[in-house]
């Protein structure tokens, strides 16, 4: 890989007492490389995504954020820099949606003006309407609104790196797919380096640049959908199987569009 | 005369502003000290399961002890306290009223607020609370800014049952010397006055009731993010305890205060020795209904400055003597061991109040018992009745030593009832005061000591240390020295025992003055 990675992860363990979560894990995430990790309930993914922010703290290996090991820098500053979209949302309920977006720079110290300025660019970005949005309290929006404050929230620092925990997993098809485009956008536009966890391989492989397959705490896999289709491993096959699938049958349910 | 034409609704009304004012103000002072404690406790124990367990434990073992006996139990710890702190520091404070009624009801308020502090803070959605971590917030940030918010309506409801609960067993400061609207119930239970127990009742439900009700739409708004509800509230509340403290703020309580214990003679002399003092210029006030442990140490300590007490109780309660001298020898004695505690005997007011074993006059003298040596051969077949103290009392255990007595039963009751209960047979016999104006209003007759079991009780007014060499004080007192005979005083207690206009003791004590005034 040419430019220097993001996020590094060397020989990774995480263990929740008896049981293993990530098991001897090294994955290296390039500066501006859309990541997806791929895998089922118990696999490990979301406690990997963790320990890169320190919600979590590592057992064994090392993990380097913009080549800084972790463990030396302080876990609230690190938090602060680096953006994380929470599954549904995680918004603060008893925050407007301008107060929720402009968190982390008023943890930072950034001045009030600043702060409003900042929170309706965003709002524009994530394209949500500024006057009926700003100060509603977030039970008052709906699902994908809330996460496109989720996305906004997760932005307002500036950061450089973005984390996704299953943003999009709760909204209904049309949203998501809506939401993940334009995402997939604004990681373009803002240079980001993103992290997504999911268990949806077809989101996946539309959305992200490599796709990480995780199983039971292992790295069975990583690289390009292509690169993946390569793989030997039985259940990484397995999961790019239902993609395929699915593209056959929508081919043949549906007359191809656009045919005149 | 009708009911709400009573001239006592003014009288109590006039006491309002007073009572209702302490009463808000040891309400409110402890409930702030409550939530002061707790609250962080609250805070410290939400994710230790072993110290929280232990912590509630606690609270809820002081919520299980009668408020009453909470509030009797700080004075006597806080005595001891400041006795300490006198030793050690060369600094004593008060034991007497406001602190210990303050620290008891904090005391009390503290189980709901640390039961809701903690189920508020623990019922929390942990992904908020990892979500604060995410967006970089400290351990402090994510409590201040994300659990405390979300956790304040649970915790505003806890914060309402204890003011609740304070407002309700703040009426029970009275007996430890902090005013109260307890007042109005205490003083009205002692002199059969329904009125003064009616109006105490309905002002302190009222109050606790307004309260709830503020606190409850303070509560509303937090839960429904609510802004305008929660400062109606919070502006309800200021206004409440603004207008409940101003009429007292300004003030002063330099005065003398006159004590009383909690029965209707004391009421009538503590009135009778404020209104003296207030025609001789003196700025006084009364502070009734104190607990009779707790009357003698506050006069000691000076937070009252007079008070009258009786020469046998103070005998054997406080010189613990079980001996029995004649009355001018005690008396003498007496005065001799309280100067050592620099407190002034003045004198004697001319009557004795002394316990004396009474029984209706019919039936003594159908079965043939003039004295207690009488009524022993009969006592094993009879049941007797006391106040609440006397069968602790020390003249108790030199009455059944004297008299071997020993009855079928016993039973404590509330003092103005038990003349009723001996007269219409409900008790056979009753432990009464040789002052009360009951035993001829009953027809009852108090049955002879021929072996002087009871040591004599002489009424004596005593004055504060602090008093010692207050001349004008004791110059307005002196013309009230010897003057009251026991038939003036029986009278005076058996009008303070009705339940009409003029049985109030204010009513009463002016009443004495005119007879005793001229003497």
């Amino acid at each position: 890989m040419p430019s220097k990675p993001a996020i590094s992860y060397a020989h990774i363990t995480k263990r929740f007492g008896s049981l293993t979560a990530v098991d001897d894990v090294s994955l290296d995430i390039a500066e501006g490389e859309f990541l997806a990790i791929v895998g089922g309930s118990g696999s490990g993914k979301t406690t990997l995504l963790r320990l890169a922010n320190r919600l979590i703290e590592v057992d064994g290996g090392t993990i380097t954020v913009e080549g800084e090991d972790v463990r030396n820098v302080d876990p609230v500053a690190l938090r602060r820099r680096i953006g994380y979209v929470f599954q549904a949302g995680g918004l603060f309920p008893h925050l407007s949606v301008a107060d929720n977006i402009g968190i982390t720079p008023k943890l930072l110290g950034a001045p009030v003006a600043s702060i409003a300025a900042r929170v309706d660019e965003l709002l524009a970005l994530v394209q949500l309407d500024r006057d009926a949005h700003r100060d509603r309290l977030p039970e008052a929006l709906s699902g994908g609104q809330r996460q496109r404050v989720g996305v906004a929230r997760a932005l307002a620092a500036k950061p450089r790196i973005v984390l996704m925990d299953e943003p999009f997993g709760a909204l209904d098809p049309l949203t998501r797919d809506a939401l993940g485009d334009d995402y997939r956008s604004l990681h373009r536009k803002l240079g980001l380096t993103t992290v997504m966890i999911t268990h949806d391989m077809t989101e996946a492989i539309l959305l992200a640049d490599r796709i990480a397959v995780m199983r039971g705490g292992k790295l069975l896999a990583q690289g390009t959908p292509a690169e993946l289709s390569n793989s030997s491993d039985a259940y990484v096959l397995e999961l790019l199987r239902t993609p395929r699938r699915q593209v056959e049958r929508l081919n043949a349910l549906l007359p191809q569009g656009g045919a005149a | 005369m009708s009911l709400f034409t009573d001239p006592r609704w003014g009288e109590a009304l006039s006491h309002l502003p007073d009572y209702l004012g302490n009463h808000v103000r040891v309400s409110l002072a402890a409930l702030v000290l409550g939530l002061a404690v707790s609250l962080p406790l609250a805070i410290l124990t939400r994710n230790r399961p072993a110290p929280r367990t232990v912590l509630l434990a606690l609270a809820s073992i002081v919520q299980t002890v009668p408020g009453l006996a909470l509030l009797a139990l700080f004075y006597p710890l806080l005595l001891l306290a400041a006795s300490v702190t006198l030793a050690w520091f060369g600094v004593s404070f008060s034991a007497f009223g406001f602190l210990p009624a303050m620290l008891a009801l904090a005391l009390y308020s503290m189980l709901p607020v640390l039961r809701n502090g903690i189920t508020g803070l623990n019922g929390i959605d942990p992904a908020l609370v990892e979500a604060a971590k995410g967006v970089g917030m400290t351990t402090r940030q994510s409590l201040i800014m994300v659990e405390l918010p979300l956790a304040l309506p649970v915790m505003m409801a806890g914060i309402r049952t204890a003011a609740v609960w304070v407002i309700g067993t703040a009426t029970l400061s009275t007996p430890i010397g902090q005013s109260s609207l307890g007042n109005y119930i205490f003083a009205g239970l002692q002199t059969q006055n329904w009125v003064f127990v009616l109006f105490g009742c309905v002002a302190s439900a009222a109050l606790a009731l307004a309260v709830d009700q503020l606190l409850g739409l303070i509560e509303g708004g937090l839960r429904q993010r609510s802004r305008l509800r929660s400062g109606l509230g919070a502006a309800g509340i200021a206004a409440l305890v603004a207008a409940t403290l101003v009429p007292t703020m300004g003030r002063s309580s330099s005065g003398y205060v006159v004590g009383a214990k909690t029965f209707a003679e004391q009421y009538v002399l503590s009135a009778l020795m404020r209104d003296r003092l207030r025609a001789a210029g003196l700025p006084a006030t009364t502070r009734s209904g104190l607990g009779s442990s707790v009357v003698f140490g506050a006069l000691k300590a000076g937070d009252i400055d007079l008070y009258v007490d009786y020469s046998g109780t103070l005998w054997a309660n406080q010189l613990h003597r079980t001996d029995i001298k004649p009355r001018a020898e005690l008396i003498a004695e007496l005065k001799t061991a309280l100067a050592q505690d620099n407190i002034v005997l003045l004198g004697e007011l001319g009557f004795e109040n002394a316990y004396a074993l009474v029984m209706p006059k019919k039936r003594a003298e159908a079965l043939g018992i003039h004295t207690i040596t009488d009524l022993a051969a009969h006592a094993s077949t009879l049941s007797i009745a006391g106040d609440y103290e006397f069968f602790s009392r020390p003249e108790w255990a030199a009455l059944q030593k004297a008299y071997g007595l020993s009855f079928r039963a016993q039973r404590q009751m509330q003092p103005d009832f038990m003349y009723a209960a001996v007269a219409s047979g409900e008790v056979d016999v009753i432990a009464g005061y040789t002052s009360d104006g009951l035993i001829a209003k009953y027809d009852l007759v108090a049955l002879d000591d021929p072996r002087h079991a009871i040591p004599p009780y002489d009424a004596i007014l005593l004055l504060a240390p602090k008093r010692a060499g207050d001349e004008r004080l004791q110059a307005a007192l002196r013309p009230l020295l010897g003057k009251i005979d026991i038939a003036t005083m029986r009278e005076a207690n058996l009008r303070a025992s009705g339940n009409d206009a003029n049985s109030s003791p204010d009513a009463v004590a002016r009443w004495l003055w005119e007879k005793v005034g001229g003497r």
